[in-house]
């Protein structure tokens, strides 16, 4: 692949300007996590896997992760085909706001959450009255804030890709005779599954560390609400051995989804 | 619109119509609209493109759209199979006004210029899409699908998918795909253009073949002369979003109506104004012609009617003689082409023995004459 007449890597020197601050910031990336491993309570981790909150935590986390996922498929990829396909006032705006959970502090967003869905919220006040429903601090809540946090990124990639693929494709089976929704279906939707399932995956490791949306509009209850973060950022208080065995468990599942996803960036590289 | 040349008279033309016309005037106001076929005003407005442009076909026709890059063709294609809406005119096929009908409700076929295959689904599948958009079954979709396979030779390849045909085998897909929803229009946007040139020659004659078998309206776009004299019976040239000249590919050839098309067909042509044989070119000198016209003319001579000489000639009975000077040469086949400019700019082609003799170079002065009887004149 190496073009004729372009010098070797290492034939040239690297820059120290750029050398320097380039290890830097690898050695900064790399360390935090070398001393997890290093601290790790390798002995005991055993028996503090086998415990029952791990695994609890563990199984709310990815049943949360999973079910937020397959909500932001539901709704966000055909939020992504009305932003990458069609014209309409406004659109920009829209995309704008479909971005803003990507930047705004998870915390805000748990409290935006509240105000909407909360007992006394804009739209929840209306879920008791009328439905009994209650969304706050259940796993149903812990869902939604992991949505919120979560759909942007699912969006932003099914958009991204959408524009990327061809809207002829769309157009030849209009010819055939197929409608808009047909040709989505069976033409535009397998032509970006590869895309869909990169932004599902971001939007699942998204999900799965979600923090402070969490923690703000559905609380910390054990075995309803309390996901492995949670879970991580209490142990650390009283039982820093179980914080470091519960974080390990979280990189595992982190290297497993990098490793899923390393292909496609591998492709981009 | 102008006439229609004596190539495009077919044996299945209109019988309602004139004889000397093979199809029917454009009537902007549908009065004359033939029943069967094709019969629209196209107008598109893109920012400052602004596309107008009338067509007619008998069931059965083969229609090239012909025209340089730029000049509207794929936009009245798209507009044809309601891709692109219409700001104005009107579109009826076999007498069904479709202006308003979505593209998928058109019974209308298009191969697309680079197929649009469905990448993830096999040859079968792409040509059985249609009928089971149009209310196949699954089973009676790929059944005429295989029908259609068998028909194009493809029948070892149902199972391929795209990336592993052919140009030519995907190109085939395409047609036998558009075919397959049994269209009462085909729209083949340069049908050839992804081919290269040893496979193009082979497809060409194929899909001569399926054109002429097919019994509807056929429209094809290109801005090959050679693709839209093999394959249609019938030339459209469009230039700047509008129709210029129409008829025959004989007509066309023998009587281009403005450079471009000149340029295709390979005649030197002029415009000017005739007096009985003598027509005052508009470009500044005269020349004579055999045909005995008055008014506004256009004058063509092919490049090899023309013969140059590098010293005024004393005997020679050419009546049209010009002083001229050599701009460019290029070898053209086993010729040498000569692009002259001076009193009148022409093409001239000559053997590489003649262009050794008379020394030509650009820069070089030479006397240029064409026999009158070389000339073709006719009214503009």
């Amino acid at each position: 692949m190496r073009k004729p007449g372009v010098p070797r890597t290492g034939a040239r020197m690297v820059p120290v300007p750029l050398l320097v601050p380039a290890l830097v910031g690898l050695a900064f990336l790399l360390l935090p996590l070398i001393a997890l491993l290093v601290r790790a309570p390798w002995r005991d981790l055993p028996g503090q896997l086998a415990s029952p909150e791990v695994w609890q935590a563990l199984r709310l986390s990815l049943l949360c992760a999973t079910s937020a996922t397959a909500l932001s498929l539901v709704v966000g990829v055909p939020l992504a085909w009305l932003l990458a396909r069609t014209e309409f006032p406004g659109r920009g705006f829209v995309r704008a706001l479909v971005t803003l959970p990507l930047v705004l502090p998870p915390v805000v967003g748990g409290v935006a959450l509240l105000l909407a869905f909360g007992r006394n919220g804009v739209i929840g006040q209306w879920l008791d009255a009328w439905f009994g429903i209650t969304l706050p601090f259940t796993t149903t809540g812990v869902i939604l804030a992991e949505t919120f946090v979560a759909m942007p990124f699912l969006v932003i990639s099914v958009e991204g890709t959408l524009r990327a693929a061809d809207p002829r494709f769309e157009e030849a089976a209009t010819t055939l005779g197929a409608s808009r929704f047909t040709a989505f279906r069976r033409v535009t939707l397998p032509l970006i599954a590869p895309g869909i399932a990169a932004g599902a995956v971001l939007a699942w490791a998204r999900a799965l560390g979600e923090f402070g949306a969490t923690i703000t509009f559905a609380g910390n209850f054990p075995g309803r609400t309390q996901t492995m973060p949670l879970a991580v950022y209490l142990a650390l208080q009283n039982d820093p051995a179980a914080a470091i065995a519960l974080s390990l468990v979280l990189l595992a599942v982190s290297i497993a989804v990098l490793a899923g996803l390393r292909d496609r960036w591998m492709r981009a590289s | 619109m102008t006439g229609l040349g004596e190539a495009s008279d077919r044996p299945d033309g209109d019988d309602t119509t004139d004889t000397d016309e093979p199809t029917t005037a454009v009537d902007s106001t549908g009065g004359h609209a033939p029943d069967g076929g094709l019969d629209t005003r196209l107008v598109v407005d893109r920012g400052t493109f602004h596309l107008d442009v009338a067509l007619t076909a008998a069931p059965g026709d083969v229609v090239a759209l012909l025209g340089p890059n730029g000049a509207g063709k794929t936009t009245a294609l798209r507009a044809l199979a309601g891709l692109v809406p219409l700001a104005d005119g009107h579109l009826r096929l076999d007498g069904v006004a479709l202006d308003r009908t979505p593209p998928e409700a058109r019974p209308v076929g298009v191969v697309f210029q680079d197929y649009l295959l469905f990448p993830h689904l096999t040859a079968l599948d792409n040509v059985a899409f249609g009928p089971r958009c149009r209310g196949a079954g699954k089973a009676e979709a790929r059944a005429r699908a295989t029908a259609w396979l068998d028909r194009m030779g493809l029948a070892d390849h149902a199972g391929a998918k795209p990336r592993r045909l052919s140009g030519g085998q995907a190109q085939r897909v395409a047609l036998a795909r558009a075919l397959a929803t049994n269209p009462r229009l085909l729209l083949l946007d340069e049908p050839l253009a992804a081919l290269d040139a040893r496979t193009r020659l082979e497809v060409r004659a194929q899909l001569r073949r399926h054109l002429a078998d097919f019994e509807a309206v056929a429209v094809l776009v290109t801005h090959d002369p050679l693709d839209a004299m093999v394959l249609a019976d019938r030339l459209v040239v469009v230039e700047n979003g509008r129709v210029v000249q129409e008829g025959g590919p004989a007509d066309i050839a023998r009587r281009p109506r403005t450079d471009y098309i000149a340029q295709l067909v390979g005649l030197n042509l002029y415009r000017g104004r005739a007096d009985g044989h003598t027509v005052r070119l508009d470009a500044g000198p005269a020349i004579t012609t055999t045909e005995d016209l008055s008014g506004p003319v256009f004058v063509a001579f092919p490049p090899g009617a023309v013969t140059l000489y590098a010293e005024r000639p004393t005997g020679s009975s050419a009546r049209n003689l010009w002083h001229c000077e050599v701009a460019g040469l290029e070898t053209h086949g086993d010729q040498i082409r000569v692009d002259l400019t001076g009193e009148l700019p022409l093409a001239a082609d000559l053997t590489t023995v003649a262009a050794a003799e008379l020394g030509l170079h650009p820069g070089a002065p030479v006397w240029a004459t064409v026999k009158a009887t070389q000339t073709h004149a006719y009214p503009a």
